[in-house]
């Protein structure tokens, strides 16, 4: 099991504010999660080399050529709140 | 007292000067562009978009990376690094971690007593710009426009020695990218960005102490201040018994001083992990090969090449290897003079240099090519014309273009040396100046630098004034 100090930490590192009665929920919910994934653990995988990726070992690169992207207007249409053509946003949790 | 020196290494940022971002075809240079106007679905986080790297960003980093010395990666991998702040819309910034573009490397750094420091890279990595974060009104805004600018982070080892050598690696850093034309390099721009590790240990020891790292150096004399405020504190705190602590600091230039900051997350707390929208990026022979054939000498070597086959003092070679283009220039110059280098690097770096500088124009840009610098050295040298006219030429060529000799011929500027001309031109001056004749008679003979004078300014300054002096004399004696 998590301890609560570990989802408290994970809250802070995704900038969250929980509830005791939140912190306790994802602290189970979190818990079953990781002991779900944890059973990979109990395949042997003595004789596979370590793999970080299962793409090709190749690029596909792009050249620096310039095209149009979004408009200000189009870019801002969803932001919860803009001003002066920016993202108005609140102080930052945590690290402030 | 325990004699003490400083550890420093440094974490540089630095903006490659590529058309577009690393992963989207956005412009990257918004330094004069509105708010929000360079972006697009990928370097704004909007779901379902697929990042394709930038061949240029890569092939800048391969540059970089050969000019610091250090083993470009057959592969290598992009990976994510996760934190939350509101300049970074994705919620991860990618970047490499465990394989990155470069491995190992160094400079070698010359330090003003003629030693040199050996600098080293542990590796060289690219990963993407975050937006910024601006207060306006007690607002806080966010601009997305620097977000997927390509970056190369390179971190030194703790090399460095004193706050002074920080400064010069910086210098020659900004120096190296700009010769390699891989960054603008403007830290005004925030093109390089600093931070700096800065312990302390008795001189001599070998072991590394705690260390503070300080954030926001955004200038070489930024980066002297902040470090010698910093090694002068560590050293307090250790006089008086007190143990340092592994501080974050950030400066605060208009204030000149440094302020503890709350610590940031742990290595672990970025959950690094592979990149799962970008393929690894490649690196072949025969491209790498490619790339690195546009590798220039470097600056460092040029300028040991200078003293060495020039014969010139390290002063001149540090000056003329400053820029690329003027370290071109030299060349040319001299291989068209044929004389003594140290001539054409004397008129370098007292006249075209001063016009380089108040024109604001790159070496190459001069309507005074190299060939034209070395034919006015000539003429003097032939004393064809004076000193003084060379150097009203070198104006007068980079007006318009044309050639020396021409502009000597259409302009009469040849110096004058025959001697019944410069005579009559002589009496004339002692007969319209009676009361200077008279005091030079009496005894201030000093005055005969301004008899000479007075006679180059009715020639216009093509007397021989050695010539113009003896006939004075001799008229005056």
């Amino acid at each position: 099991m998590l301890t609560l100090q570990e989802v408290e930490h994970i809250a802070i590192l995704a900038r969250l504010e929980l509830s005791a009665e939140e912190k306790e929920r994802f602290r189970r919910q979190l818990s079953a999660i990781l002991e779900y994934a944890a059973r990979l653990q109990e395949l042997d995988t003595s004789g596979i080399p370590p793999t970080s990726s299962v793409l090709p070992p190749r690029s596909v690169l792009r050249p620096d050529a310039v095209e149009p992207g979004l408009s200000v207007e189009e870019l801002l249409k969803n932001a919860p709140r803009s001003e002066n053509g920016q993202f108005r946003v609140p102080p930052v949790l945590g690290l402030e | 007292m325990t004699d003490y020196e400083a550890v420093i290494g440094l974490e540089t940022h630095i903006q490659l000067n590529t058309k577009t971002k690393i992963f989207c075809s956005c412009k990257a240079d918004s330094w004069s562009d509105a708010p929000n106007t360079n972006i697009c679905p990928v370097c704004s986080g909007l779901p379902g978009v697929l990042p394709v790297p930038n061949k240029a960003a890569i092939e800048k980093g391969m540059l970089l990376a050969a000019a610091m010395h250090a083993e470009i990666q057959p592969l290598s991998y992009f990976d994510r690094k996760n934190y939350f702040y509101p300049d970074l819309p994705k919620g991860y910034q990618i970047s490499q971690y465990d394989m990155p573009l470069a491995r190992g490397g160094y400079m070698q750094l010359p330090l003003p007593d003629g030693s040199v420091r050996q600098v080293s890279i542990h590796k060289l990595h690219i990963e993407e710009d975050a937006g910024k974060t601006k207060n306006e009104n007690g607002l806080r805004l966010i601009d997305f426009n620097r977000c997927g600018v390509p970056l190369i982070e390179m971190v030194t080892g703790p090399d460095l020695r004193s706050a002074d050598e920080a400064a010069q690696y910086l210098t020659r850093l900004r120096q190296l990218l700009r010769w390699l034309g891989v960054s603008e390099a403007d830290m005004e721009k925030a093109h390089l960005r600093c931070d700096a590790n800065v312990s302390i240990r008795p001189k001599g020891a070998a072991y590394l102490n705690p260390k503070t790292e300080i954030k926001n150096v955004n200038s070489i004399e930024a980066v002297r201040e902040a470090v010698g405020k910093e090694i002068e504190r560590q050293i307090r705190e250790v006089e008086a018994g007190h143990k340092i602590e592994a501080w974050t600091l950030e400066w605060d230039e208009d204030a000149g001083v440094l302020r503890k900051m709350r610590s940031k997350e742990t290595e672990a707390d970025y959950r690094y992990f592979r990149e799962p929208d970008l393929l690894p990026v490649r690196i072949h022979e025969e491209w790498k090969q490619k790339v690195l054939s546009k590798l220039p000498e470097l600056p460092l070597e040029r300028r040991n090449r200078f003293i060495n086959q020039y014969g010139l003092p390290e002063y001149d070679a540090d000056i003329l290897t400053g820029d690329r283009s003027l370290s071109e220039y030299f060349e040319t110059a001299v291989k068209t003079y044929s004389g003594d280098p140290k001539r054409v690097s004397n008129w370098l770096m007292n006249d075209v240099l001063r016009m380089l500088n108040e024109s604001g124009l790159t070496a190459d840009q001069l309507k005074l090519t190299p060939q034209f610098l070395a034919e006015i050295i000539k003429l003097v040298d032939a004393g064809t014309i004076n000193n003084n006219t060379g150097k009203n030429l070198l104006e007068k060529v980079q007006q318009t273009g044309r050639p020396p000799a021409k502009l000597v011929e259409e302009e009469g500027l040849a110096r004058v040396s025959d001697d019944s001309a410069i005579r009559s031109v002589c009496q004339e001056v002692l007969a319209e100046s009676p009361k200077e004749v008279e005091s030079y008679k009496s005894g201030k003979v000093t005055l005969i630098g301004w008899f000479v004078g007075q006679v180059m300014k009715k020639m216009r300054g093509k007397a021989d004034p050695n010539i113009a002096r003896k006939i004075l004399e001799e008229l005056l004696g």
